[in-house]
């Protein structure tokens, strides 16, 4: 069966048009305040056409390209799970009646969505906030109801930004798994796109706008882009053994150093694909008559998060750096049988101070305590 | 006429701008709610009616600046079952604590004309130096949701929901970019008090720490990061010397790096 076809440039555009004829809320990558962000688009004009970045920890910079490439960027600030997990979302609300109390279900009927340009690394993220979410005891409903029936058009990597190691991670380059469509934008000899087909909703729609058979050569140059981003990948992570070397690395003076710059501001888990953490508000009206439950994002790197009956438990930075990156990479996999993070180097970018987890991880190998990252 | 059971609000001023017990006027859709629930007693901003104490909530605003200042806040926590703190100058001190940092005699003498009429303390505190406060809301001013949930809170008898991490998380769940990431703007968000909704930010510029220091502040590592992007010392110190100026550790980091305080 053949799985691989071209579609023009204008055949993307009818694509998406498809998309959006079928009900579906388009978001994909637009350029706003300075950063390729994920948001609402109406059509193929509002993407980044001729935009890339330049990424390096803490710092982030919009480029000009002159090819007009639409996803010639790397890592967006904003990670996918905004529309999966959202930020903020009231569970229920609950009336005071004569008798007691009755609790009214707040669930909506959430947005039809469809995803345009979803990275290798993004892809692993969403199975693993699937498996996080959905795939254990305690399923999210509000998760499932959103990735349910959501659309995803992948878009295989060309370059890697300064930032990127999903090679490390074993989550990228190239994209396998997990998308409906995959495309694999072709710049010369003219602007095309190389289509992989990875469900039948993605077939489907492919069947519904003007496209050829690939041939080798196309496919060759479709690997090449993803080779080429291999080769560009900005970091990299040492796996093996990493859940010893964590554990057996809790009194490293290297969280401590760390924590003299860690701002304890939460941007690496607000930013990071796989972070899932929220926490629970409750909330009154005036005369006590109603209330509501609000769910939002929150972060191992608050205080509050770790209070219990008698006090916070990480009261240090120190202390929340090493769970956070420990919980990454060693305790998840107890917890789901994976690691935690994809290599999408957000954290990286994005912290105000560019703390490089690739960094601390390299220090805390290199100094290893009791040789427990060494081989059995 | 019959017993008004509803619980007394009062609301007072001390040094301070008056902007925010402005916010509890500018909760215009909830305004009516909150006076059925509440009694009004005392809140002259608003009305010249005054109904003698005791009161069950005091919202506090301004900073201990005069000798009488002193008198009056112990005069009120003794006619308040909860006295809640409202704004930086309650909480922090406020802008006017910036002359903790100067030599009060010295700057009396140049801005008034006859600076022996004028009966003030060396240096403007907040509230919780002087007597038991059992709620200190951040903001310059506060935020008019943020008040609201702390009165209603105090009617139904549960904890207020606000949060002390820092503003970053509000920042990012807004879906703004980071400034400081992207533009090289700097920003207080990293070291501040969430509460505000990222306003700043939201609109491309940087925090300016309104809501004074989030709960783990490293305030001096952002002042590290803001030298290494080319910012002077005397820059550093000014952005921490503002509303909350009072308030550690805003206080020793900007007087750490401000080159009128070395040697």
């Amino acid at each position: 069966m053949e799985n691989r076809f071209l579609i023009t440039l204008e055949g993307l555009g009818a694509l998406l048009a498809e998309l959006k004829g079928m009900g579906r809320t388009l978001i994909g990558p637009v350029v706003r305040d300075g950063a390729i962000v994920y948001d609402e688009i109406t059509g193929l004009r509002d993407l980044p056409a001729g935009w890339g970045d330049v990424q390096e920890a803490g710092r982030y910079r919009l480029e000009k390209r002159d090819d007009g490439a639409l996803f010639a960027y790397n890592s967006s600030p904003m990670a996918w799970k905004r529309f999966l997990h959202p930020p903020a979302l009231t569970l229920w609300k609950a009336r005071r009646r004569d008798d007691g109390f009755r609790i009214e279900s707040e669930a909506q009927a959430p947005p039809l969505h469809a995803f345009i340009g979803v990275r290798a690394c993004d892809l692993r993220a969403i199975a693993i906030q699937d498996r996080v979410l959905m795939e254990d005891r305690f399923r999210d409903p509000h998760y499932a109801a959103r990735r349910r029936d959501v659309f995803i058009l992948a878009a295989q990597c060309a370059q890697a930004g300064n930032t990127c190691f999903c090679a490390s991670m074993d989550s990228g380059p190239r994209a396998t798994q997990g998308f409906d469509l995959a495309l694999t934008e072709l710049l010369h000899p003219e602007h095309r796109f190389l289509l992989e087909v990875g469900s039948e909703a993605g077939g489907r729609l492919l069947s519904r706008v003007p496209h050829q058979v690939a041939g080798e050569a196309d496919w060759a140059a479709a690997l090449q882009a993803t080779e080429n981003a291999r080769a560009q990948m900005g970091r990299h992570v040492d796996t093996r053994n990493i859940k010893t070397l964590l554990y057996g690395n809790a009194e490293h003076p290297r969280w401590e150093e760390t924590a003299q710059r860690c701002l304890a501001c939460a941007n690496c888990t607000m930013v990071c694909p796989t972070c899932f953490c929220t926490a629970i508000e409750d909330h009154t009206d005036l005369e006590g008559s109603e209330a509501r439950r609000v769910r939002h994002w929150d972060s191992c790197f608050t205080s509050q998060f770790s209070h219990i009956h008698g006090g916070v438990v990480r009261a240090g930075i120190a202390s929340r750096y090493r769970q956070w990156l420990t919980h990454k990479l060693a305790s998840w996999q107890d917890q789901f049988g994976t690691l935690g993070c994809v290599g999408c180097g957000r954290c990286i970018s994005w912290c105000p101070e560019g703390i490089d987890i690739t960094e601390e991880l390299a220090v805390i190998r290199a100094q290893d305590q009791n040789g427990a990252g060494e081989d059995a | 006429m019959t017993l008004d059971r509803r619980p007394r609000l009062a609301v007072w001023k001390f040094a301070s701008c008056d902007g925010c017990q402005l916010s509890l006027l500018d909760c215009e859709d909830e305004l009516l709610a909150v006076a059925d629930a509440i009694e009004i007693a005392h809140f002259p901003e608003a009305s010249r009616r005054s109904v003698e104490g005791p009161y069950d909530l005091s919202l506090v605003e301004g900073s201990i600046t005069t000798p009488r200042d002193l008198e009056r806040i112990r005069e009120i926590r003794g006619i308040s079952r909860t006295l809640v703190t409202i704004g930086a100058c309650a909480t922090a001190g406020g802008i006017q604590a910036l002359r903790n940092y100067a030599d009060i005699k010295e700057y009396m003498s140049i801005v008034y004309a006859h600076p022996e009429y004028i009966d003030v303390l060396a240096r403007a505190t907040p509230i919780a130096d002087h007597v038991p406060v059992d709620f200190e809301l951040r903001g310059c001013p506060v935020n008019k949701q943020q008040l609201l949930e702390v009165v209603n809170a105090f009617l139904n008898g549960r904890p207020p929901a606000i949060p002390n991490y820092s503003v970053c998380l509000e920042c990012k769940r807004r879906a703004a970019v980071c400034v400081m990431v992207a533009h090289g703007t700097p920003c207080l968000g990293p070291v501040t008090q969430a509460g505000c909704g990222a306003i700043c930010p939201g609109f491309t510029r940087g925090c300016y720490g309104c809501f004074g220091p989030q709960d783990t502040p490293n305030t001096e590592s952002l002042a590290q990061a803001w030298l290494r992007a080319g910012k002077s010392g005397a820059e550093v110190a000014r952005v921490f010397h503002t509303f909350n100026c009072g308030a550690e550790p805003f206080a020793s980091t900007g007087k750490r790096h401000d080159p009128n305080h070395q040697g």
